[in-house]
This record gives structure tokens, C-alpha cells and sequence, in this order.
């Protein structure tokens, strides 16, 4: 099972043959990906061999899926062309978009997401500005690095990469169904709502960890998601307590306007709903591996 | 990137957006000079980048040159909220019939654009939203349709904006949705609107908020940074292409990523709390590339910040290997030289862990200190920094 990626899971690329995709390409092929192709309208019809993996290059998204059938894009196209592209995976009802393009102006994001929704949301967008996401041993659609931690029980939702990372990393020695970035941007596709019903309907995961950071009031309203909807034991961490107000740190998201949005308040609201929060990382995980240890 | 008012007013100016005409001093001749050509009253503003400032004295009438000289001389150099006044703009002084307010922002709930808009303006309106919620619209915008006439219509007419306004009102409307989506702003915001005694409408003050991700096709934009006000760390660390922030504590702090690099602040300051209370004294994220050269960069800025007397590398090998992050502290040890005076606590984990801790205890540098994990390193370089203060 895992949740919006598995091991049937074809996978195309969009922007493969730059620097960034080319890397990556090669990274999801060796953590067993099954990569079918890439998007390139200037170098349709050409061939590319990553170490051995020879892919083939279409002229379009649709192209792509009529040819290999394939239901996830991963998206490494540069900011200035990164609207088109989503736009093209969603006019071509791609199941799966994952926007790893960090940059992106939040007016384009707004469109895109927009157009997913008056399409119908038949493409469900992960990102912009996002690691992606990965069910480990069975697919991986994005930057996370395979090798951090096997396959598991546990189901991770997070705003940050480098946090997703490291609690992958803490958590190796019981392994995750899926993990999944949803990036740190103002407007993102997928939520930690979505993700987390995503992870409740799913066999496979047993307990989810959630990580946010400061901004918006994604993990507020996450909180009175969870209260509602979420029996699966759920633990919280959330980056920022320390941040100043008014200043961007990193994320555009990451930004602290007034009382909103701090993490004093986003960790409230979560503790409010009966969500274990960690103060730190490893005491976030530690609270985990209580849970796991006690099933 | 957040605008002083005269910048905003003048790219409302750019879209047609009625404003009063101004021009902005930087010393009390000048405001004088600029009031004696307009030769009537005029208003002194305090140009910060912060709300409150009529209420901590930056905004002030004045009705001759002289006065206005006087008046500017007091505003210049005023802290407001931390922020000093380094600029006035003196505009022409109107009479107000009344003050509305109106605004485009993100709606990061919805996913989309908002436009709030009510009737009473002027006064602080996170007032008005908390004791008068039904006298603030709120009309979600869709961001493909965007805001035609149509759209403003409904959006004046669920603010309750007068009949006899109401024609111009649109028009204003229409024309900040137009500097909204033409400028990349996620903020425009006229607080207040006014309609003067003759019946016109006029944005009297303004707020934008510019995304600087879509600096890449708005180059005039760079012209728009004040260089006077930014931290010099900051502008230097802005010029490298680094994501660097100062804070007022004595722990340097050098991460990959941006969530952990704040995860990394938090622990810092609890740590700080058995040390002294030291802090974190900055945010610089060296993102995932981690190359010497971008690790010699931020060492570079953050070892040149006077207050901080611990430095704190804390990498999470994804993309980038252990080996080459440490070799990058390694080599940006070697540039910097004999200026590299305090102590650095690594905490290295992840991709090729192992040949990046060799490859630091190999090099055996005497400020450099490996510590295993992000918790444990944080003390440490809380109590070496608690040792240096």
C-alpha cells in the first residue's frame, strides 16, 4: 500500500535532461524507481542512458502517458517555465505532479494550483519547493535520499526536506510506509490534511509523524483535522520557536507575521488535539519510538 | 520584500491608482525645499517599514517650509519599533471626508487571493477584524479570472462602499488587482483609502509586499532595496547568494535546509538555557550544494560577526555527502587562515557520514570539535560560546 506512490507507480520526469533532473533521475533509478521517460519538447524522440537505464525523451506529458502509461510526473523545471509545466501535467490528468522546483512566484503557483482545481483536481500536485516523496523499497518521486531508512510502519508528513531527513534518520530502525515533503511555500498542493487522511485510510501505516514550521495556520487547522478524523497515533514537531517576527527564514512560508502562525501556538493547537509534541527532533522521535515499542 | 510607502505609492502612481503627489527628504533642508515649492500645508511621514508610526509621532503636520524643516528634524533619526527614520516624504496635506480600507493578499488557507475591504478605515485594522468583523469584506479571488470590473463591483458592494463613490471605487479596485498581479506583489494594501471633500478618491497611504521569487522578471525591483538599512551581514551574505538572517546571539549557526537550520536554532537556545542563556546568533542556510566554497562563504561571514563566539555547523548529508561537507570545512579553514579564531562544533550525519568524520579528525584542526548528535553538539557550542562571553 503506502500512500500516492507504490511499486506500480510509472514515473516521468519533466526537465530530465537538465542539471538537477539528470541527477536526480539517476538517483530515483537506483533506489529501484520504475522511470519510464522524460518530458523535453526540444529533445523529443531522443534517448537518454542513465548508467544503463535508457530512457526515452517525449515531446509532451501526454505524449509520455499515451506511450508508457505512465500515472506520476516529478517536475526539475526552472522557475520562469515551472507554471507551464504543471499546467501541462494537469491538462494531460497525470495522477501525481511532484514539484520539486524551488523558486517558484507564489502568482504562478496560485494559477497552477487554481487550474488543478477547475480541472477537477484529477492531478493531485505535491510541492512547489518540496523533496518529494518516497515509499521506501517501492517508489520514490523526488530528492529524498533512499538509502536513509527501509520500508515501515511509520507515516511522515513534513513542510521541510532536511527534517524530513533527519527524522527518517532517527527512525531507520523502523521504517516508514511512505515519507512525504510537501514543501514550505505560501500556496502548496498537498497538505498535511491531505496527507494525513491519506495515511489514515492506509493498512500499512501505523503511526504518523507531522512536522511543521512557522507560517500560515496549516498545522492549526492539521490539529483540528486530526481531533475529527485521525485515530492513528499522530506525534508533532514543529521548527521555529526561536525565529523573530517579521523576518523570512529560508521558506517563504517560514515567516512569522504577529501572534499567527508562531510555533508556540501551532504546537498548542496540535498538544489540544492530543498530539504528542517533541520539543526537538530527537525527543520527537523518541516519543514515536515509545508508540511503536508499546503496538 | 516589504516597500516604504513612497515606493509603493509609486508604483501605484505606475498603474493608475490616484495618489497625492510627494517627494522624500533624507535632512530637514530638503523637506523645506520640497514644502516651499508646494507652497501650502503639507504632512511629514516617518518612512519605516513597520505600522504604528502615526502614534509614535512620525507622522506630522506642518504648515509653512519652516515648520516643516522643524517638524522633519524631529521625525529624522526616530526609532519606531526598532526601525530609524532615515527619510520623509512631505506630500501636500488634504481634508478627508472619509477613510476607507482595502487589500490584496495571499490567502494561504484557500490557496488563493483575498481582497478585504471595509468602510472604516484610518484606524488599525486587525481592530477593526477583531471588534467588527461584519465591517471587513473578505472575497476570495481566483487566480486564473483574477479582478475585472465585475469582480471589484462585488467586492465594493460587500464592503458597503457609498453609491456615490462606488463607480471610482471599482475603478481603484481594478487598478491595485493590476499592480498586484503586474508587480508580483503578495501584499497591496491602502489603509486608508479616502475620499476627499470635492468627492474623489485617493490612496493617501500604502503598503506592498513584492515575492522575490519573481525578481527574475521584474529586474527593475533590485532598484527598490534599500542597501542604507539592510544588516551589512546581511547585504554581504545576500551578494554570495547565501540565505543569511542575524539574530542577537552568540551562537553562529551554519545548517543545509531550511527547516532543520531553524530546527537548529531551537535547540541552540534550549541548550542556551543551561549556559548563560547564550542564543542563536544567526540563520544561514548553506542549502544543498554544500561545496567548500559555499561553506568558506558562510564560515566567512558568520567568524566576521562580532558577537558570536561559538560557531555551530549542523549537516544533514542528503544529496550532499558527509565527505564533501567536510571537506569544505576543511578548505574554508585553510582560506580563512589566522582570522578563524573561535571554536566550530560539527555535527555531521547521513550520506557517507563515516569518510566525512575521518576526513575532520584527519585534519585534527584545533578549533574544531566533531560531536555526534544535533543535541549534544548544541550544548557544546552553547558552552563554549557561554565561555567566550
Amino acid at each position: 500500500m503506502a500512500i500516492f506512490i507504490n511499486e506500480n507507480s510509472k514515473v516521468i520526469v519533466q526537465g530530465m535532461t537538465g542539471a538537477e533532473g539528470t541527477k536526480h533521475t539517476k538517483r530515483m533509478l537506483a533506489s529501484g524507481t520504475n522511470i519510464v521517460g522524460g518530458v523535453n519538447p526540444r529533445k523529443a524522440g531522443t534517448k537518454v542512458d542513465f548508467d544503463g537505464h535508457v530512457l526515452p525523451v517525449f515531446g509532451s506529458v501526454k505524449e509520455a502517458i499515451e506511450a508508457t502509461g505512465a500515472d506520476v510526473t516529478v517536475i526539475f523545471v526552472p522557475p520562469a517555465f515551472a507554471k507551464a509545466a504543471v499546467v501541462e501535467a494537469i491538462d494531460a490528468e497525470i495522477g501525481l505532479a511532484v514539484v520539486i522546483t524551488e523558486g517558484i512566484p507564489v502568482h504562478d503557483t496560485a494559477y497552477f494550483w487554481a487550474h488543478a482545481v477547475a480541472t477537477g483536481n484529477k492531478t493531485r500536485v505535491i510541492g512547489p519547493n518540496c523533496p518529494g516523496i518516497i515509499s521506501p523499497g517501492k517508489s520514490n518521486a523526488g530528492i529524498i535520499p533512499a538509502d536513509i531508512s527501509g520500508a515501515g510502519k511509520i507515516g511522515l508528513v513534513s513542510k521541510s526536506g532536511t527534517l524530513t531527513y533527519q527524522m527518517m534518520y532517527e527512525l531507520r530502525d523502523f521504517g516508514f510506509s511512505t515519507a512525504i515533503g510537501i514543501g514550505g511555500d505560501p500556496i502548496i498542493g498537498t497538505t498535511h490534511i491531505d496527507a494525513l487522511q491519506a495515511f489514515q485510510d492506509d493498512p500499512e501505516t501505523e503511526a504518523i509523524v507531522m512536522i511543521g514550521e512557522i507560517g500560515g495556520d496549516a498545522e492549526e487547522r492539521a490539529a483540528a483535522y486530526i481531533e475529527k478524523n485521525i485515530t492513528k497515533p499522530v506525534v508533532g514537531y514543529v521548527a521555529g520557536f526561536t525565529a523573530p517576527e517579521g523576518k523570512t527564514m529560508g521558506h517563504a512560508g517560514a515567516i512569522v507575521s504577529g501572534s499567527a502562525g508562531t510555533a508556540q501556538a501551532k504546537k498548542e493547537a496540535l498538544e489540544a488535539a492530543g498530539v504528542k509534541v517533541g520539543k526537538t527532533p530527537s525527543e520527537t522521535a523518541a516519543l514515536m519510538r515509545e508508540i511503536m515499542q508499546s503496538r | 520584500m516589504d516597500l516604504y510607502e513612497y515606493q509603493a505609492k509609486d508604483l501605484f502612481a505606475a498603474h493608475g491608482v490616484p495618489v497625492l503627489p510627494g517627494e522624500v527628504a533624507e535632512n530637514p533642508a530638503d523637506a523645506k525645499a520640497i514644502a516651499a515649492k508646494y507652497g501650502q500645508a503639507v504632512v511629514v511621514k516617518a518612512q519605516v517599514k513597520t505600522g504604528g508610526r502615526g502614534k509614535a509621532g512620525g507622522v506630522k503636520l506642518a504648515s509653512t517650509a519652516e515648520e516643516t524643516e522643524e517638524k522633519a528634524k524631529g521625525i529624522l533619526g526616530l526609532d519606531i519599533k526598532g526601525h530609524i527614520v532615515h527619510r520623509v516624504l512631505v506630500t501636500p496635506a488634504s481634508d478627508i471626508a472619509e477613510e476607507y480600507y482595502f487589500s490584496f493578499l495571499l490567502d494561504r488557507a484557500n490557496r488563493t487571493f483575498l481582497a478585504m475591504a471595509s468602510v472604516e478605515g484610518g484606524m488599525d485594522i486587525e481592530e477593526v477584524a477583531a471588534t467588527k468583523p461584519e465591517a471587513l469584506a473578505k472575497i476570495h479571488i481566483d487566480a486564473i479570472k483574477g479582478v475585472d470590473a465585475a469582480k471589484a463591483t462585488e467586492i465594493a458592494d460587500a464592503a458597503n462602499f457609498p453609491a456615490e463613490v462606488k463607480d471610482q471605487v471599482v475603478d481603484v479596485i481594478v487598478k491595485l488587482w493590476e499592480t498586484f498581479v503586474a508587480e508580483d506583489a503578495t501584499l497591496v494594501e491602502v489603509n486608508p483609502l479616502v475620499r476627499d471633500p470635492e468627492g474623489k478618491i485617493v490612496a493617501l497611504d500604502g503598503k506592498v509586499t513584492l515575492d522575490e521569487n519573481a525578481d527574475f522578471r521584474h529586474p527593475a525591483h533590485a532598484e527598490l532595496v534599500d542597501k542604507q538599512a539592510e544588516d551589512p551581514l546581511e547585504a554581504k551574505a545576500k551578494e554570495k547568494g547565501l540565505n543569511y538572517v542575524k539574530l542577537d546571539g552568540q551562537v553562529g549557526i551554519i545548517g543545509n535546509g531550511a527547516g532543520l537550520v531553524m530546527s537548529t536554532l531551537d535547540v541552540v537556545a534550549y541548550a542556551g538555557e543551561k549556559h548563560k542563556g547564550v542564543k542563536p546568533a544567526n540563520f544561514l542556510d548553506i542549502g544543498g550544494g554544500a561545496s567548500a566554497e559555499v561553506m568558506a562563504n558562510g564560515l566567512d561571514i558568520i567568524l566576521h560577526d562580532p558577537d558570536v563566539r561559538s560557531v555551530f555547523v549542523n549537516v544533514f548529508g542528503g544529496i550532499t555527502a558527509c565527505d564533501a561537507v567536510a571537506n569544505g570545512i576543511v578548505q574554508a579553514l585553510g582560506i580563512i587562515g589566522d582570522e578563524a579564531t573561535k571554536p566550530l562544533v560539527v555535527r555531521l550525519d547521513g550520506n557517507n557520514v563515516e569518510e566525512g568524520r575521518r576526513i575532520l579528525a584527519e585534519a585534527n584542526h584545533p578549533l574544531v570539535t566533531v560531536v555526534d548528535t544535533m543535541d549534544n553538539a548544541a550544548d557544546k557550542a552553547a558552552e563554549l560560546a557561554a565561555a567566550g562571553v
